[in-house]
């Protein structure tokens, strides 16, 4: 098995396996993600997209195969784990905000007590960020008081104030209400313009059509396709890509 | 009636050694049941394996078998003290820090796991990941059951008094002996005073309670 990574891949997963008991969820994957790339995973549920996503920072951990960041394999369990995720961010599909913390201090939270930056640094850097997503006059709350909207708008600068590498997106719209999806990809849309390396899984086509630079589509642990937008929406290849299409298109 | 004015110093003495006994233990038991807990959920699974063996074990014996190591065992096994006092604090201490261990494990596992995640992917170590985000959150579900184990451990500590400790309980069977037409009312007088300890302990707990509530 090689273990070659491209020069220029910021993410790397080579042959990676995983198995939940008897079920295969992760099945031979490789992925190269570029620095300033914009990768959307999309695919029927159940197809182990989450679980690609959140295997790239070990949240869940793998069988075989590895995975790695800017040329870095991801370490075991401990400190050294601990730097690299500092340099991915990540959103997840239930915003999970420190619901003991207000919004101004679960931005700040990581700046100070991982990267060792000074209150004051930290609150002038969380604000413009708060300001950036369109959340600074809420700084003093508690997530409980935000609508959802808001609230993943917090996590997503939450991530950014840790100046990540890569930002993953695990179904970030997921658990919005429909009027609350274009706020949050908005501010997904403007940091992919920024040029920031992005991997989003998510059931948002037109994100993925306005966004995205490659989809790569997954159905049973697989990646079935690795197209561009373009060629994916207008000439998907395998048959289980087109039929996951004509289902989302027929309502 | 006249039994419990006329000990009133007696009463005193054995109050404050009983309210030394619970406190010093308290404190001890705290801390060493929250490391055990934290051990419980540690990634290292040497860690979660002793925390686990030292709560089923400790948990499931009877108080009196942990008196009989700390004043009996232990000495033999060269660790001597003055007093046995000391004894009893470590007996107290170490069978409370199993209850506390099991109540602010059951509260870590009532924080959302998502709470860990964020945190963890954020690149907080384990040890932040707990004492910032799961603990703090944890607090409010544990304050109830935790107040409890503390009351319990006031009125555990009257075991020492059957230890050569003279706390409240200690006193109580002297002045019983001493009075023994009036034991009825020597043992009012002892009830009152373990009173006096645990009744504000529960009020402070509702108080506590309610200010940690956290909106969710």
């Amino acid at each position: 098995m090689t273990t070659q990574v491209p020069d220029n891949a910021l993410v790397s997963l080579n042959a990676v396996n995983k198995h939940y008991g008897q079920l295969h969820v992760l099945k031979d994957i490789n992925l190269q993600v570029r620095k300033g790339e914009v990768v959307v995973v999309i695919g029927p549920s159940g197809s182990g997209k989450s679980t690609l996503c959140r295997a790239i920072n070990r949240l869940e951990t793998i069988d075989d195969g590895d995975i790695s960041i800017d040329g870095k394999l991801l370490p075991e369990e401990g400190k050294e784990l601990a730097h690299l995720r500092a340099d991915v961010g990540m959103v997840f599909q239930s915003f999970n905000l420190f619901a003991h913390k207000t919004i101004l201090e679960n931005v700040t939270l990581g700046p100070i007590k991982v990267k060792g930056m000074s209150k004051a640094d930290a609150d002038k850097e969380a604000m413009a960020l708060l300001e950036r997503v369109g959340v600074g006059h809420q700084a003093p709350k508690l997530p409980a008081q935000l609508s959802g909207g808001q609230q993943q708008r917090v996590a997503i600068a939450r991530a950014l104030a840790m100046k990540p590498k890569v930002m993953l997106f695990d179904e970030p719209t997921s658990a919005l209400d429909p009027e609350m999806i274009n706020e949050v990809l908005d501010v997904m849309i403007q940091l992919a313009k920024e040029g920031m390396t992005m991997i989003v899984v998510t059931h948002e086509m037109g994100f993925a059509r306005k966004a995205a630079d490659r989809v790569v589509f997954m159905a049973d642990g697989q990646i079935v396709e690795d197209a561009t937008p373009e060629d994916f929406f207008t000439n998907p290849q395998s048959s289980r890509a087109k039929d996951f299409l004509s289902k989302l298109l027929t309502h | 009636m006249d039994v419990i004015i006329e000990s009133l110093p007696q009463y005193w003495d054995g109050f404050l050694r009983t309210l030394f006994l619970a406190v010093v233990s308290g404190i001890i038991a705290l801390v060493a049941g929250t490391l055990l807990a934290a051990a419980r959920v540690s990634p290292v699974a040497a860690l979660r394996g002793f925390s686990m063996a030292y709560v089923e074990v400790v948990r499931n014996t009877p108080l009196t078998i942990a008196f009989f190591f700390a004043a009996i065992v232990l000495p033999r096994l060269g660790v001597t003290f003055e007093q046995f006092e000391v004894a009893a604090i470590i007996a107290l201490s170490a069978y409370t820090a199993a209850f506390i261990a099991e109540a602010v494990r059951s509260g870590v596992n009532s924080v959302p796991v998502g709470q860990a995640e964020a945190a963890r992917s954020i690149g907080m170590t384990f040890g932040q990941v707990l004492s910032l985000i799961i603990l703090p959150q944890a607090l409010r579900t544990v304050i109830p059951p935790l107040i409890n184990i503390l009351i319990a451990l006031v009125k555990n500590s009257s075991v020492a008094g059957a230890f050569f400790v003279l706390e409240l309980f200690g006193y109580g069977k002297q002045l019983a002996n001493d009075h023994g037409d009036a034991v009825m009312w020597v043992l009012v007088g002892v009830a009152f005073f373990y009173l006096l300890i645990t009744v504000p302990l529960g009020y402070i707990a509702h108080q506590v309670e309610r200010k940690v509530a956290i909106a969710r």
